[in-house]
C-alpha cells in the first residue's frame, strides 16, 4: 500500500491526499493542489476509499468522519 | 520444434490503433491501473532485469528525459519480471551510486501478466526476461506506437522524445512527419485521395515534389 500502512497510519503522500479532500474535490483538483501526478492521485484515492477514509460521489471525493478524524490526528 | 509446440510463440502482440491491454499492477508507487493514466500520454517500457548494466544506463536516461516527457503531458512507467523488493532495492541503489532519483513507477510483473498481454517476452531471445520494449499509449488509452530493441542494445531517448513530438504534432495538425523529422521542420500533407483533390492541390501554396509528396510549415 502506498498511502496506508499496515497499521492504519498514513504515509506522507497519504496525509497530503487526505488533507486535499477536506472539501469536496475532483481527482484533478487534488492533483493541482498537491502537485502529485494525476495517476498517483487516482491510485491513492482508491486506497483511501478502501481504508474508509474517503468517500466518492460522482467524480468528487471527500473525507469520511473516520477520515476527518485521521486527518486531525498525526498519523 | 514447430510453433505449435512452443506455447509462448503463439502469444500475439498488441495492435496499433487499438485499445492498449488494460492492466492492474503492483508498482513501486503502489497499485496502478492503466485507467489511472487516462487523459495523459503514457510510455510503458520494459527492461530485462534489475541490477543489470544496460538497464541501469537506460533507467538513468529515462529519468533524465522525464521532465521533458512531463512537458509533453506524458507519463512514464517501467516494467520487468522482477519482484517489488528487487525494484525498490535497485532504484535506491541507482540513487545511492549515481545521485539519480527514479521518478516514475516500475511494475513488478512476477506473474508476467502485463508482459504477456503486451508481448514483451521474446522466447527466442530469453524465456524469462522481457525485451526492451516501448509502448506509446495516448490519452484515450489507444496504443499508438511500439518499439522493440534486443537485450544487447540500450534505447535512444532522443528517438522516444521525437516519437512523442511526432505523434502529438500529427494529431494536432492532421499531418504526417517525414523521415528524420524534428519539431520545427516541415510536415507532410496527407496525399490526396481522388484525382480531383490531386488537381486542386496545385496552387495551394504547398512545397511539392509532385502531387503525392507535399510539405508545409506549421
Amino acid at each position: 500500500m502506498a498511502c496506508v500502512r499496515p497499521d492504519g497510519t498514513l504515509s506522507t503522500s497519504g496525509r497530503l491526499m487526505l488533507a486535499a479532500v477536506q472539501t469536496d474535490s475532483t481527482a484533478e483538483d487534488v492533483a493541482a493542489s498537491t502537485g502529485m501526478p494525476l495517476y498517483r492521485v487516482r491510485s491513492a484515492l482508491r486506497e483511501l476509499i478502501a481504508a474508509g477514509f474517503v468517500t466518492e460521489a460522482g467524480e468528487r471525493f471527500s473525507q469520511t468522519e473516520q477520515g476527518a478524524a485521521k486527518a486531525k490526528s498525526s498519523g | 520444434m514447430t510453433m505449435l509446440e512452443e506455447p509462448e510463440a503463439r502469444i500475439g502482440l498488441p495492435r496499433l490503433n487499438q485499445p492498449a491491454p488494460a492492466f492492474d499492477a503492483v508498482t513501486t508507487h503502489g497499485a496502478l491501473k492503466l485507467a489511472d493514466f487516462e487523459g495523459s500520454w503514457l510510455i510503458l517500457f520494459s527492461h530485462p532485469a534489475d541490477f543489470t548494466p544496460v538497464c541501469t544506463t537506460e533507467f538513468i536516461a529515462f529519468a533524465e528525459i522525464y521532465p521533458e516527457l512531463q512537458k509533453r503531458g506524458c507519463e512514464l512507467i517501467g516494467l520487468s519480471i522482477d519482484s517489488l523488493y528487487a525494484h525498490i532495492a535497485w532504484v535506491r541503489n541507482i540513487e545511492e551510486k549515481t545521485g539519480v532519483k527514479i521518478p516514475f513507477p516500475v511494475i513488478a510483473d512476477l506473474d508476467r501478466k502485463v508482459a504477456t498481454a503486451f508481448g514483451m517476452v521474446m522466447p527466442g531471445e530469453s524465456k524469462t526476461e522481457a525485451s526492451r520494449c516501448v509502448f506509446v499509449i495516448d490519452p484515450k488509452g489507444i496504443l499508438r506506437a511500439m518499439i522493440y530493441y534486443p537485450l544487447s542494445t540500450g534505447r535512444n531517448m532522443d528517438e522516444i522524445l521525437r516519437l512523442i513530438d511526432a505523434l502529438q504534432t500529427a494529431d494536432a495538425n492532421k499531418v504526417a512527419t517525414p523521415a528524420n523529422w524534428r519539431p520545427g521542420d516541415k510536415v507532410v500533407v496527407p496525399a490526396p485521395s481522388t484525382t480531383e483533390l490531386a488537381d486542386e492541390r496545385v496552387g495551394e501554396g504547398l512545397e511539392c515534389v509532385d502531387w503525392y509528396l507535399c510539405k508545409k510549415s506549421l
